[in-house]
């Protein structure tokens, strides 16, 4: 069987998708002639037709709001925002609209809308091309927010999306488009949109992250693997809702956490799981919550990306602090 | 200095429609569906559209409504857009829209239920697929192109009969992106919408002129490349014929069009508004001399199909159907605290399962 990529593995579940469900329509911007800027719906035009994927006018907003439409009809459309910080025209349809609509008519109309985008740093984009704003959408109520971190992931998340009676934010990380391999089924299985996944096993710490920023997770604990110190390691995947039960069932056994994310650390997704697992694990810790975050600064230009991200040496760090932690102030 | 010479690519025409001026006198000879019977169900509609608001903006100034929107000067409009849509056409709705939304069937009730601060009025029980009402300005137009392009490809690839979506928006939705956005893709996508714009000069204290250097808002289309027309929006039969000729287009595949009927906002904004402070009391006193009611009334009499005695009758009948809806409302008990979250997501997911609780406990 193929090994493919996790931009590959999007492609796969739109393909299986569309195929199984006629109301499946994929749209956005350079996505049909041209496959998308990342290829991601490449093959899908030629394959399904120009009536069932669609190159937009270039309006953000219009994306975001004609999906409103298309979902109250009872269609499925999957739209795909070119990059994550173009989205923010279509914030007010998102958050007006897409969120509410349920609600607003007591069930009689429904958005089940997937909105695709590439998210997070470190391709050496342009300014606007490496935004990690999830936050922004956790906050925005009816929302699902999910994010995929392998192409197994990308594939069944991305299924579950699709089929999902409610809007869901897919944000991609595209650092890591095309950074692994793996073998897909093509069974057209979905994963669950409200768990999360123990990727690495271990009893001495946790580390909590999603997207991109699991490669370096998975590197430092295959570092301190070598020290003989035993780090666990999770995908949070769906951002929204949170699995909080998947990080205190390990937290049980390493009573430490590190939380990784790249986005900037003011409200960002880390300080609700940190509150979370105050309010409801904090007997089992031995030690403060810490975070390894993107700076509350605006996201530079490339040449300083790096100093920005948070790499293995941050994360390494937080986890020497967090572990060496001894509650030594009080007697 | 030398004067480049140019040729001329491309002009454009914009097309006013009346039948009825504001005496009530035809301006030209009527179309066929103007008959007595089609004309005095239009006017019953609009009168109770009136009484609707009337009776809304009282309740609310009672305290047993919020803030009401109220239509008054405007009720061609929406009753004329409405008859001439088929029931199974979609309705993507602004906000101000009594007379639309009595005449595609939604009840007085929901109308009061959605003012009165309760979701449950956006529920309509006898018209599922109309979106609901829109307060965003303008976003609901997108959502009226996106309904478009999901019935044009269940026509062209799901074998359903065609069918069209009607947009409605005012004056100041016309300087906003999403109003652009949709007549755009519309035009690019040929997608069976119509758009039509209630002029009632104003948005709140802004009126008209502040809005664009724009001589009409119909104009405005031809940026999309699709067709438009200004009607007189306070002649019923202007609006009806355009609406249907428009739909007519969109049926047959031939695409959107937007319509801009020219009316006046008679009343406050809402409830909340105090109009006075802005809306010269001259202006207003002519804009009275042209609403809609009066002189759709004074046809029906000169054809001799109307006087005081159905008049009367009428309003009596209208009362009691008011009345009625107004109990009906009233009684309605409030719903329960809970209702926040069963219409979150279709299934509350386990996570929100604990403040549900918590709600629950609480009230
Ligand atoms: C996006 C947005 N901005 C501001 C408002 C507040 N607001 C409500 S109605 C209104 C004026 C709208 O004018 P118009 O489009 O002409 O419609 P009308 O109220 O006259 O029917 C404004 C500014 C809003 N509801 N939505
Ligand atoms: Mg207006």
């Amino acid at each position: 069987m193929a090994q493919i990529t996790l931009v590959e593995a999007v492609t796969q579940a739109l393909a299986f998708e569309m195929q199984r469900d006629p109301k499946v329509v994929v749209f956005g911007e350079d996505v049909g002639l041209n496959g998308g800027v990342f290829r991601a719906t490449d093959g899908l035009q030629a394959r399904f037709g120009r009536e069932r994927v669609l190159d937009t006018p270039l309006a953000e907003n219009m994306i975001g709001g004609m999906a409103i439409g298309m979902a109250a009809q009872g269609l499925r459309p999957v739209a795909e925002f070119q990059f994550m910080g173009f989205i923010y025209p279509a914030l007010d349809q998102i958050l007006s609209h897409a969120g509410r609509y349920r609600n607003r008519t007591r069930g009689r109309l429904s958005c089940p809308i997937v909105y695709r985008a590439p998210y997070g740093g470190g391709i050496h984009a342009p300014e606007h091309h490496s935004e990690s704003t999830e936050a922004l959408f956790a906050h925005i109520p009816g929302l699902r927010l999910v994010v995929p971190s392998s192409p197994a992931r990308a594939y069944g998340l991305l299924l579950a999306a699709i089929r999902d009676p409610d809007p869901v934010m897919f944000l991609e990380p595209k650092r890591i488009y095309r950074a692994v391999r793996q073998e897909v089924v093509d069974s057209g299985e979905a994963l669950p949109l409200d768990r999360a996944f123990v990727l690495r096993e271990g009893r001495d710490i946790t580390l909590v992250a999603w997207g991109a920023s699991l490669k370096e997770a998975l590197q430092v604990a295959e570092q301190l693997s070598r020290e003989g110190i035993e780090v666990e390691v999770i995908d949070l995947a769906t951002l929204k809702p949170l699995d909080i039960h998947t990080i205190i069932d390990s937290l049980e056994k390493t009573h430490r956490c590190v939380l990784i994310h790249e986005a900037a650390r003011f409200c960002g997704v880390g300080a609700e799981v940190a509150s979370q697992i105050n309010e409801y694990a904090f007997d089992l810790l031995l030690a403060p919550v810490q975070r390894v975050t993107g700076f509350d600064t605006v996201m530079p230009y490339f040449q300083l990306e790096d100093a920005y991200l948070p790499g293995v040496p941050r994360i390494m760090t937080a986890v020497r602090e967090v572990l060496e932690y001894a509650n030594g102030g009080v007697a | 200095m030398h004067k480049p010479r140019m040729q001329l690519l491309a002009s454009f025409d914009i097309a006013s429609l009346q039948y009825l001026d504001e005496r009530g006198q035809t301006t030209q000879a009527l179309p066929d569906f103007a008959t007595p019977d089609t004309l005095e169900a239009l006017y019953r509609q609009m009168t109770l559209a009136r009484m609707v608001d009337d009776r809304a903006v009282k309740m609310q100034r009672t305290g047993q409504l919020g803030t009401y929107p109220s239509s008054l000067g405007q009720e061609a409009i929406g009753v004329g857009v409405a008859a001439a849509m088929a029931k199974e056409d979609v309705y993507c709705p602004n906000y101000r829209e009594t007379g639309a939304l009595l005449e595609r069937g939604v009840r007085i009730e929901e109308i009061y239920t959605i003012w009165g601060g309760d979701e449950r009025g956006q529920n309509f029980c006898h018209v599922r697929e109309d979106l609901p009402l829109s307060v965003p300005i303008a976003t609901q137009m997108l959502h009226g192109a996106g309904v478009a392009f999901a019935l044009k490809y269940k026509h062209e690839q799901l074998s359903q009969p065609m069918r069209a979506a009607v947009t409605s928006g005012g004056d100041g939705a016309t300087s906003k992106g999403d109003f652009y956005e949709a007549i755009n893709l519309a035009g690019d996508w040929k997608l069976p919408l119509v758009v039509v714009i209630n002029n009632n000069q104003w948005a709140i204290s802004l009126s008209r002129s502040g809005q664009t250097a724009c001589r009409t808002l119909a104009q405005k289309a031809i940026a999309a490349g699709i067709p438009s027309l200004q009607v007189d929006g306070n002649d019923v039969i202007a609006v009806y014929q355009a609406v249907t000729e428009a739909l007519q287009q969109a049926h047959a595949g031939g695409g959107p069009s937007l319509i801009e009927a020219v009316s006046y906002r008679l009343c406050d904004h809402t409830t909340a508004d105090d109009a006075s402070r802005y809306q010269p009391a001259e202006e207003l006193k002519e804009a009275w001399a042209r609403e809609p009611l009066r002189r759709l009334r004074a046809y029906l009499e000169t054809l001799g199909a109307w006087g005081e005695a159905r008049e009367e009758a009428m309003q009596r009948e209208l009362k009691e159907i008011l009345e009625e809806s107004v109990r009906v409302y009233r009684q309605a008990p409030r719903d329960t605290a809970t209702a926040i979250f069963d219409h979150l997501y279709e299934t509350l997911p386990e996570a929100f399962v604990e403040q549900y609780q918590q709600l629950q406990g609480d009230s």
